[in-house]
């Protein structure tokens, strides 16, 4: 079994790289849920309409009743992730996306093969060769995917990024310590400012007891790391404290002007 | 060191929105053609985004907004450095007439072995019936359980029921026939990815059905009947359903890679426009084959001749090998590997 890994990772040629999120079994399995549903409804549907219509001209209509129901049942992917760039329904709404392994743009080929190919990884029944080959590739592949070089990424909503939300302008009691403030930014890695910065980002997400205990947690941390005097630290809430924390971090002070 | 990241995004950001609103106009399609300063522009702020993810990766942890410039470069990337040949707007008879005949020759070994396979089955199938008359009972699946009867009934049968389905039945008949094939097809395509054993076994299975029938009908004396009935149709299906099998041991054999020193994606990505070609051409001849079968297959003497129905049938395995083996060769390039 290949090392799985959760992220599609590309270096561009200018050096640079790039990861994006890879969609797992389950939340495929959910997208190829939606669709399904999408599609026998719809198949639901064109069959009323069709035995309707046999009344007039009973051949026919039969013919085009299983034309009908062939091609939804082969083209509603094709087509739609034609037309939504690598998005079906059930995907759009999960927020998942087909892309090239590559990183380079969809083309129909690869839409129509790694489609065709579904025929290979439904056997024997509710897509167990396909889930399978997600659960064991290493970047998340089913074996059409393989065929036609194609990854599902996962797509996050994501907003340009808004510090203001978190950083307030309010006065800093740590700043009062310049030397024990450079020491901060000196001794503080990239991670453990991460992590206190996701604190805030998501504190309201968290119950009350959970939020108290997180923040006192990261506060201690961080007073172990640069002991500020006691006079300081004595009034402030652990969150305000882990707050203040990340604001010289993230905002170094400014030259006066 | 930690970024300054407020002052980071107040610098940056505006170049963010920029590259995000180009972006968002060439994926909408509601651009037609920029202009080579468009183009710069969107070049730089594509590089400038780039060395400020990059900056962001060494420097800062943060990431909310590393996985918001990951998602602009990313979009960004596929759109400048796509290589690959843009699509050219279809021109379905240059496609019939040059891509996919030659197409099917680039790749004529597979079809050889996909014929091989079919005809080892067929052998199988026939001698089964011959030597065992049960072997019939066994071997045919439940959609061909007319076959069951003794050949001599069912000419017999059919001759008696003249045009035997009227209009209507056979236009239906002729779509159910078409979604079978088609999807017969694709499954012998789709198999390929099993290393190309599911592919074998299917064209195996097919050859078995078809020298039972065969065999059974030519056992019975009924070989001028089997001939007008097999040949109008089977003289497409067959080929079809064959080069369907060609598709699924080309994959096979780009995944086995034997001889080749190139990875696995970069093989099964040059495959692609193969395999869509072949696809497509498998469609169009089911769909006529479709046709053929219901509309005069299920003809029979004294209606329609055995004669009539025997000489279009092989006019047209002439006319499909013709086309396979000599349309646009004029503007074939040197011979590819296989």
């Amino acid at each position: 079994m290949s090392e799985r890994v959760a992220t599609l990772s590309i270096r561009t040629p200018e050096g640079v790289l790039f990861s994006q999120l890879l969609a797992g079994p389950v939340t495929r399995f959910l997208a190829w849920s939606i669709d399904f549903v999408v599609v026998f409804s719809v198949v639901y549907l064109v069959q009323i309409l069709v035995t309707l219509l046999t009344l007039l001209s009973p051949g026919v209509f039969e013919a085009l009743g299983v034309l009908l129901f062939f091609a939804i049942s082969i083209g509603y992917a094709m087509v739609l992730e034609w037309y939504w760039r690598g998005q079906t329904l059930g995907k759009r709404i999960l927020r998942l996306r087909v892309v090239d392994a590559e990183g380079l743009h969809l083309k129909p080929g690869q839409i129509i093969v790694r489609n065709v190919l579904r025929f290979v990884d439904m056997l024997p029944a509710f897509y167990m060769v396909g889930g399978l080959a997600v659960f064991l590739s290493r970047k998340a592949q089913r074996l059409g995917d393989l065929a036609a070089n194609t990854v599902v990424i996962r797509m996050p909503k994501l907003s340009e990024p808004n510090l203001a939300r978190i950083l307030s302008d309010k006065y800093n009691s740590l700043r009062d310590y310049p030397h024990l403030e450079g020491r901060l930014r000196q001794r503080v890695n990239p991670v453990e400012a991460a992590v206190a910065l996701q604190a805030l980002n998501r504190r309201d997400t968290l119950d009350d007891e959970a939020r108290l205990e997180l923040f006192h947690d990261i506060a201690e941390h961080f007073k172990r790391k640069v002991p500020f005097p006691d006079e300081v630290v004595r009034d402030i809430a652990d969150e305000q404290y882990v707050q203040n924390v990340v604001e010289i971090i993230y905002r170094p002070r400014r030259p006066q002007t | 060191m930690i970024l300054d990241l407020e002052r980071f995004i107040a610098a940056e950001g505006a170049y963010w929105s920029e590259l995000e609103s180009m972006l968002d106009q060439l994926e909408s399609g509601t651009t037609s053609r920029w202009s080579l300063t468009e183009l710069q522009r969107f070049h730089y702020l594509y590089e400038r985004a780039s060395a400020g993810l990059a900056k962001l990766a060494t420097a800062s942890a943060e990431p909310t907004t590393r996985r918001f410039l990951e998602s602009l470069v990313a979009r960004a990337y596929s759109e400048i450095h796509e290589t690959r040949q843009r699509q050219h707007r279809l021109k379905p008879l240059t496609w019939l007439l040059h891509t996919l005949p030659q197409t099917f020759r680039r790749h004529v070994g597979a079809f050889r072995l996909s014929v091989y396979i079919t005809i080892a089955g067929a052998l199988f199938g026939g001698f089964a019936v011959t030597f065992d008359p049960e072997a019939k009972e066994a071997l045919v699946p439940g959609q061909f359980r007319h076959l069951m009867d003794n050949p001599a009934d069912r000419v017999a049968q059919e001759e008696a029921a003249g045009a035997g389905l009227t209009p209507d039945g056979m236009t239906s008949f002729s779509a159910q026939l078409m979604t079978n094939n088609i999807g017969v097809s694709l499954k012998a395509i789709a198999l390929g990815m099993t290393y190309g054993l599911g592919t074998i076994l299917l064209l195996f299975y097919n050859g078995i059905i078809l020298g039972l029938v065969m065999g059974d009908y030519l056992l019975a004396g009924q070989g001028v009947f089997l001939a007008g009935w097999l040949l109008p149709h089977g003289s497409v299906e067959i080929p079809a359903i064959l080069i369907g099998g060609q598709a699924g041991l080309m994959i096979a054999s780009a995944l086995l890679g034997r001889g080749e020193r190139r990875p696995l994606g970069h093989r099964l990505r040059r495959l692609i426009p193969d395999l869509v070609t072949l696809i497509g051409g498998i469609v169009l001849l089911l769909i006529w084959a479709g046709i053929v079968e219901a509309f005069f297959s299920q003809l029979h003497a004294p209606i329609l001749p055995y004669e009539v129905k025997i000489a279009f049938g092989s006019m047209q395995l002439v006319l499909l090998f013709l086309y396979l083996t000599r349309c646009g060769r004029r503007t074939e390039s040197a011979p590819a590997q296989p």
